[in-house]
């Protein structure tokens, strides 16, 4: 178990420093910050100190290494724009983006295991395939036409929500959430359902397949023969085979919710980590983009490393392959 | 037999399907005492399976059990529906499925699944329903039951995987197991092992069994009666020893004599011609017929019930004549108790 985890951590590492080369190599190749950073009309002095300043005019290769190291103690650099620590600016940002990543994942999967359940459990009937019809819209509607749609109905026409922003916050163990109060959740709810709608339709057809395949099974069959209430043998036998799939795909939709939920995150104004990558790419603010990075593959890495360590307990078949 | 715990009268299933009604079991009728163990005999695709599952009432649509009766201790379970079913199945009847590989849920530990069946009928504490797990393990000749609990079934090999599955059908003491060709997919030598501890279970605790199988060599051994199904109809039946000494219909004189162990070897194994009909395109008439090398002009009418000695029946036109020859063995073991 032990050395299972010093793998993956060892694994962990070394996607983390090739992402950060490729990312460092990407960012250098885009254009000269330089350009974007100062007046064009300032004179060849002023120029000439601000890359001495940020040390431009090393090789590229000493750039990476003196980043790198300052990394390694702490500091990921300073925003050419916001003239702040980078890591400071992302963690200001990270609070929003997880509620609203965690919101959503919540409402996702709530919403759609249940009703994929259903709808593998009973595969012909009409509320069935009313779920499948809504499941296909969700991942098929684009999510910026349905925040739209949202805002113009909950909070234009019918004003029972507000149409954007994230409403009073609460620090809770450092962190400025909005999820603890009443009018915070009034904030979340339009951009968190825009958010889950697409996972919510993934979830419900992962679920449903999974169910299907496992109702038609022997094991189901015996199971019933057992006399086994249909709902003992839903909640025991079928929610327990079908969890593999549906937490890989939890994992991977939480990871790709909290890096880039950047179009609900504009279309709702949510001040969230979406918001500051895509700002930070416009204007070529290279120590935010590569921190960013960096850490989006550092928080991906980790849920996948929670993802394995869940496949465990879920399916021994699997323990014995990582023990052997 | 009046002393029957299961009596499966005329039953019949049918799948509703595009190409018209399947009847997949059409007028089946047998019936198993106290203690007995019936060799449902037949082909793929004779109906045997769907009959078993027709008791369990576990056929799924597009399939339904539309006529007969199913007696199980004088009560009618074809007219239970739901809840009614559920206390019945597990309880009174259960069943053990071909393939153990597959019966047992993978990710679950075999005490979970088990003490999940003694619950299903017993209201009892999760230590209680443990220990009813642990003796019904031991039961079934299960060596160090309680570590066994404790395993998930990849741990385990087919023949006890396949002990597991009977010792959970046996939880609470049914009068009457299904078993669907259990020792099909296991070794001979499990396959013997397993024959002989359902043998001693039956005289024991008086289950009944009804064996499902297409191997006459098993059931030669092991049954007691026999029932030989083809395209969903029970084409003879009787006491195992005399049936398979002296057939009466010619599908099942087909079937002994294309079994190896009757002949010298090297030479050409007789064979039934043909292969059993698709249920959507039955001959009218005798079904067997087409392949039947004693089929006459008579067999494009429904043959008739023909009785015999011993309370044997055929279903045929022209049954063949009784032989006087000492009975033959198809394998040297046999399960069957003394009686």
């Amino acid at each position: 178990m032990i050395g299972f985890l010093i793998q993956r951590i060892l694994q962990a590492l070394m996607v983390v420093i090739a992402m950060s080369i490729i990312v460092f190599l990407g960012v250098y190749a885009i254009g000269n910050p330089i350009d974007v950073m100062i007046d064009p009309a300032s004179d060849q002095a002023l120029r000439e100190a601000l890359i001495q300043r940020y040390g431009f005019d090393r090789p590229l290769i000493e750039q990476y290494f003196v980043f790198m190291s300052n990394m390694l103690h702490g500091d990921l650099g300073e925003s050419f724009i916001y003239r702040l620590p980078v890591l400071g600016l992302i963690m200001s940002r990270l609070p929003a983006t997880l509620e609203l990543a965690l919101t959503a994942m919540l409402i996702a999967t709530c919403l759609g295991i249940p009703l994929g359940l259903w709808a593998g459990y009973k595969p012909d009937s009409l509320s069935a395939k009313a779920i499948m019809g809504f499941s296909v819209l969700g991942f098929s509607v684009p999510s910026f036409w349905v925040g739209l749609l949202l805002i113009m109905v909950f909070a234009v026409e019918l004003g029972w929500l507000p149409s954007g922003g994230r409403g009073p916050t609460t620090e809770v163990l450092g962190m400025n959430l909005s999820i603890t109060s009443l009018e915070g959740w009034s904030h979340i709810l339009l951009p968190a359902l825009n958010l889950a709608l697409f996972k919510l339709g993934l979830l419900i057809r992962l679920t449903r397949a999974g169910t299907v395949e496992v109702m038609s099974s022997d094991y189901v069959r015996f199971a019933r023969a057992q006399g086994l209430s249909e709902g003992k043998v839903v909640g025991l036998h079928v929610l327990k085979n079908i969890s593999i799939p549906i937490v890989t795909v939890f994992g991977l939709e939480l990871g790709s919710t909290l890096a880039f939920a950047v179009v609900t995150e504009t279309v709702f104004n949510w001040p969230g980590m979406g918001k500051l990558i895509i700002d930070s790419i416009t204007v070529l603010d290279r120590p935010v983009m590569v921190a960013y990075l960096i850490l989006v593959v550092f928080l991906f890495v980790m849920i996948n490393l929670v993802v394995d360590l869940i496949y465990g307990q879920l399916d021994p078949r699997i323990r014995v392959k990582a023990a052997s | 037999m009046s002393d029957a715990v299961l009596r499966v009268n005329n039953l019949q299933t049918q799948f509703q399907t595009r190409a018209g009604v399947l009847k997949a079991v059409d007028g089946v009728s047998f019936e198993v005492a106290r203690g007995r163990i019936l060799g449902l005999v037949g082909e793929s695709g004779s109906g045997k399976s769907v009959t078993g599952y027709s008791i369990l009432g576990l056929i799924e649509a597009p399939g339904k059990v539309a006529g007969g009766e199913i007696i199980l201790n004088g009560q009618d379970i074809t007219r239970l529906k739901g809840e009614a079913m559920r206390r019945v199945r597990g309880a009174q009847i259960a069943m053990v499925f071909q393939d153990p590989m597959m019966t047992l849920n993978p990710v679950l530990k075999i005490g979970t699944q088990m003490i999940a069946a003694v619950r299903a009928h017993a209201r009892v504490s999760r230590k209680a329903a443990r220990a009813r797990a642990r003796d019904a393990l031991a039961k079934v000749g299960i060596p160090s039951p309680e570590e066994r609990l404790d395993a998930y079934p990849h741990q385990l090999s087919g023949g006890m995987r396949q002990r597991v599955a009977i010792a959970t059908a046996l939880l609470h003491s049914p009068a009457v197991i299904i078993a669907d060709e259990p020792t099909t997919a296991l070794d001979v030598s499990i396959q013997g092992q397993i024959l002989a501890e359902v043998r001693r279970l039956a005289d024991e605790t008086g289950t009944a069994f009804v064996w499902v199988t297409h191997d006459l060599a098993v059931v030669s051994s092991l049954a007691d009666d026999i029932c030989v199904m083809y395209a969903g109809r029970v084409v003879e039946s009787g006491p195992a020893d005399s049936v398979i000494a002296s057939p009466r219909h010619p599908y099942t004189a087909g079937l002994l004599a294309s079994v190896p162990a009757e002949h010298e070897p090297g030479t050409r194994l007789p064979q039934v011609p043909g292969s059993t009909p698709s249920l959507a395109n039955l001959p009218s008439g005798c079904a067997f017929a087409p392949r039947c090398a004693k089929a006459g002009p008579a067999c494009t009418t429904t043959p008739p019930v023909q009785h015999f000695e011993d309370g044997r029946t055929a279903l045929c036109h022209y049954p063949i004549e009784p032989v006087s020859c000492p009975p033959l063995s198809l394998t040297s073991t046999t399960y069957r108790s003394a009686s």
